[in-house]
C-alpha cells in the first residue's frame, strides 16, 4: 500500500519532468516574444520582465501575418483533403480486397518516407520551375499532399481493417454500390479514424518547412517561410523571432488541444482493445 | 414465384484447390432448404456464391430459369441475413430495414409502410427507433430478418442465423422462422451446422462434406433411408451406431450373416449379393436397440442419460466399442448395469465398405410407405 503510493508518486513525477522538458523550449518562446530584444538576450535569461508587446507589433510592421496564415490554411486543409480523398479508395481496395501484393506495396508507400526529401529537390525544383508552379498554392498543397500519402493510407488501412466486412456486404446486398457502401457504411463507421488521420495530416502539413522554403517565396509562402524571414541576414532578433514563431504555431496549438482527444483516440485504435 | 438451379457449380478460393466440387441442386419455389454439414465443409461458400458475395468459378447459376452468374448481388432480388447480423450500427431500426428500399430510390412514404409492416410481423414496433447497440440479441435478429423481409426478395438466405442466440431463444426463434416461412410464402435456404435445426425445419436437407452434396433429401427420407455412412452418422441426435462386421456365408432363406467384433452376428438381407469375407459397416439407430434377456449385445452400463421423455444408455461392449440405446424415460436402469440389448435386423443400415448404402430386401410382412412405425420398417435406401 504505501510503497504503491510511492510508486505513484514517482511516476507522476517522472511524468511532470519529461512534459516540462518537451514544453519549456514554447515557454521559453512564448515568454521571449513578450520581452523587448534588449532583455531578450541578456545574460543570465531573465524570468521576471515586464510584459511587452512590441515585438508584435514589429512583426506586424514587417511582413504581413494574414498572407501568410491564409497561405498555411489554405494549402494544409487543401493538401489534407487531396490526400484523403486520394487514399480512402486506396486504403478500401487495400484493406477489402487484398492480393499478394498488398502488404509489399504499403510496405514500398512507406518506404518512400525513409528517403531524404532533399534527394528530391533538384528535379521536383526543375519540374515546378518549368511547369510555373513554383511559388504557387497548387504546387505546395500537391507536394503536401502527395508527401502525406504513405501515412494517411496506412492509417486508414490500418482503421479499415478494423471494419467487419459483413456489414459492407450486407450493404452490397441492400444494393449499395462501391461508392454508396464508402459513403454510408465504411465512412460514417470509421469516422474516428479518419478524422485523426485528417487531423495528423493537418498538423503535418502546417509544420512542414522544407518544402515549403525551398519552392515559395511571397505569393504561396506559409507561416513556416514567415518565421524563417525573421531569422534575417541583419542578425538574430530574438523576441521578434519568438513573436513570429508563437504567432505561426498557435493556430496548430489551439487546434490541437481541442482535437486532442479524437487525436488520441485515433492514434491508439487498435493498439489498445 | 422464385426457383433456384445450381448446375455444376465449382468454387476455388486459390488455384488448384477446390472448395466446393461441383454441385447440382434444385430449389423449389416456396421450399425451405437447408444446407448442412461440418464446419469447413463450404455451406457460407456455396450459399455467397448464391449471393453474389463470391465469385462462381465454374458451373451455373439460375434464378427463375435465368442464368444469373455475372448479376451482381442486389439485382438478384436475394436477402441475405448474415450470422453476425451485420446491421448498421449508425442507424436507427427503421433506417437498418429501409436502407435498400431508400438506395433504390423509393419514396419515403412507401418505405415507412414497408418497414412498419415489416415491424409489425417481427413485434418490432417500439424499438423502431432505436440503434442496434441497445437492443438483445433476439431482437437484433429480427431486425437482421426484417431488413430482408422490407425488400420483398425472391429468395431468403440465411447463414447460422441462430448460432449466436441461447438455446431457448434459438427454440422460439426457430419456430418463428417457420412460421414467417409460412407468412410469406417465401423460397428459403438456410445453411446451419446443427443437425437439429436441419431435422426441424426443413422441407429438403442437403448434406455437404467437403464441398460435395452427400445427399438431398425430406428430413425422414434422410434419417431413414441414409444414402451413405457420412449422412447416417451425422443425421440424427443421438448418433447411429456404426459397428465395422465382416459377411459370412449366405445362409438359405436369403438372409446373411454379419458378424461383427465381439463375435456378435446379425443376420441381414441384403438386396444384391454379397461377397463372403467383405467387410461391412452396420448401422443401428438408437432407439432400433431394446433390452432383452437373449439380446446378442451385452455390456455394462457406462453413462446413463437421462433426458425425461427418454433415457440414453452408453454401452460398453465386451468387444470394447460403445452403443447408445435408447430407452423409456423410467427405465430402471443404472451405471454399471450389466444389459442385454437386441435388435431387429430389419432396421438395420447396412453400408459397403466404400462407405455407400446396401439396400436390404424387404421382409414379406413389412408395410410400405408407413413411415412412422420405425420398428415395421424395412431400411430401403435410394441410392
Ligand atoms: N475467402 C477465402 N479465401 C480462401 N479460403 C476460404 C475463404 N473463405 C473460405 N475459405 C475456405 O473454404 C472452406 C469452406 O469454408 P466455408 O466458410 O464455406 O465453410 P462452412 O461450411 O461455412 O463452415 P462453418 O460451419 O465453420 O461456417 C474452408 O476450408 C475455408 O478455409
Ligand atoms: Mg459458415
Amino acid at each position: 500500500m504505501q510503497q504503491s503510493r510511492l510508486k505513484r508518486v514517482l511516476i507522476l513525477l517522472a511524468g511532470w519532468c519529461v512534459a516540462l522538458l518537451l514544453f519549456f523550449p514554447i515557454l521559453w518562446m512564448v515568454l521571449t516574444s513578450f520581452k523587448t530584444e534588449i532583455a531578450a538576450i541578456s545574460t543570465p535569461p531573465l524570468l521576471f520582465f515586464r510584459p511587452t508587446l512590441s515585438a508584435y507589433a514589429a512583426v506586424q510592421a514587417q511582413s504581413n501575418y494574414l498572407h501568410f496564415a491564409l497561405n498555411s490554411i489554405v494549402i494544409s486543409v487543401g493538401g489534407t483533403v487531396v490526400a484523403l480523398l486520394l487514399s480512402i479508395p486506396a486504403a478500401y481496395a487495400m484493406a477489402f480486397h487484398p492480393t499478394r501484393r498488398t502488404r509489399g506495396t504499403l510496405l514500398w508507400m512507406l518506404s518512400t518516407k525513409m528517403l531524404p526529401p532533399v534527394g528530391v529537390l533538384v528535379p521536383i525544383y526543375l519540374l515546378f520551375k518549368t511547369s510555373g508552379l513554383l511559388d504557387t498554392r497548387i504546387g505546395l498543397l500537391g507536394i503536401y499532399a502527395l508527401m502525406n500519402l504513405p501515412i494517411t493510407v496506412w492509417m486508414l488501412f490500418t482503421f479499415f481493417r478494423e471494419m467487419p466486412h459483413d456489414i459492407l456486404e450486407a450493404g452490397r446486398m441492400d444494393g449499395a454500390g462501391t461508392w454508396g457502401e464508402v459513403w454510408h457504411l465504411l465512412l460514417p463507421l470509421t469516422m474516428p479514424g479518419v478524422a485523426s488521420t485528417g487531423l495528423l495530416s493537418l498538423i503535418l502539413c502546417w509544420n512542414e518547412a522544407f518544402w515549403s522554403l525551398n519552392v515559395t517565396s511571397v505569393n504561396a509562402a506559409p507561416l513556416t517561410a514567415f518565421i524563417a524571414s525573421f531569422s534575417s541576414p541583419e542578425g538574430l532578433f530574438f523576441a521578434k523571432l519568438s513573436a513570429a514563431s508563437t504567432m505561426a504555431v498557435a493556430p496548430i496549438l489551439v487546434f490541437g488541444w481541442f482535437s486532442q482527444r479524437q487525436l488520441v483516440r485515433g492514434l491508439t485504435f487498435g493498439a489498445v482493445k | 414465384m422464385a426457383t433456384l438451379s445450381l448446375r455444376g457449380v465449382r468454387k476455388s478460393y486459390l488455384a488448384g484447390t477446390e472448395t466446393i466440387k461441383g454441385i447440382d441442386l434444385d430449389v423449389a419455389d416456396r421450399e425451405f432448404v437447408v444446407f448442412v454439414g461440418p464446419s469447413g465443409c463450404g455451406k457460407s461458400t456455396l450459399l455467397r456464391m448464391i449471393a453474389g458475395l463470391e465469385d462462381i468459378t465454374a458451373g451455373d447459376l439460375l434464378i427463375d430459369g435465368t442464368r444469373v452468374n455475372d448479376v451482381d448481388p442486389a439485382s438478384r432480388g436475394l436477402a441475405m441475413v448474415f450470422q453476425s447480423y451485420a446491421l448498421y450500427p449508425h442507424m436507427t431500426v427503421a433506417d437498418n430495414m429501409g436502407f435498400a428500399l431508400k438506395l433504390a430510390g423509393r419514396p419515403k412514404a412507401e418505405r415507412d409502410a414497408k418497414v412498419a409492416e415489416a415491424a409489425r410481423i417481427l413485434q418490432l414496433e417500439p424499438v423502431l427507433t432505436q440503434r442496434p447497440r441497445s437492443l438483445s440479441g433476439g431482437q437484433r435478429q429480427r431486425v437482421a430478418i426484417g431488413r430482408a423481409i422490407v425488400r420483398q426478395p425472391r429468395v431468403f438466405l440465411f447463414d447460422e442465423p441462430l448460432s449466436n442466440l441461447d438455446a431457448a431463444l434459438r427454440g422460439q426463434m426457430r419456430v418463428e422462422l417457420l412460421r414467417l416461412h409460412e407468412e410469406l410464402a417465401a423460397t428459403m435456404i438456410y445453411v446451419t451446422h446443427d443437425q437439429v435445426e436441419a431435422m426441424t425445419m426443413a422441407d429438403k436437407i442437403v448434406v455437404l462434406h467437403a464441398g460435395r452434396v452427400e445427399q438431398v433429401g425430406s428430413p425422414m427420407e434422410l434419417y431413414n433411408h441414409p444414402a451413405n455412412l457420412f449422412v447416417a452418422g451425422f443425421i440424427g441426435s443421438p448418433r447411429m451406431n456404426l459397428l465395422p462386421g465382416t459377411v459370412g456365408a449366405a445362409a438359405p432363406g436369403g438372409t446373411v450373416p454379419v458378424t461383427l467384433a465381439g463375435g456378435v452376428t446379425v443376420s441381414v438381407r441384403p438386396a444384391q449379393v454379397l461377397a463372403p469375407g467383405s467387410s461391412v459397416t452396420l448401422g443401428i439407430r438408437p432407439e432400433a436397440l431394446r433390452q432383452a434377456a437373449d439380446g446378442p449385445f451385452s455390456g455394462a452400463a457406462l453413462l446413463v442419460e437421462r433426458l425425461g421423455g427418454m433415457t440414453l444408455v452408453h454401452v460398453t461392449l465386451e468387444s470394447g466399442e460403445t452403443l447408445v440405446a435408447q430407452a423409456d424415460g423410467n427405465d430402471p436402469i443404472r451405471a454399471h448395469d450389466v444389459i442385454r440389448l437386441a435388435v431387429d435386423p430389419s432396421v438395420c443400415h447396412l453400408f459397403a465398405a466404400n462407405g455407400l448404402v446396401l439396400s436390404q430386401a424387404e421382409p414379406p410382412q413389412a408395410k410400405p410407405g408407413d413411415l412412422h412405425d420405425l420398428d415395421a420398417m424395412p431400411s430401403l435406401a435410394r441410392a
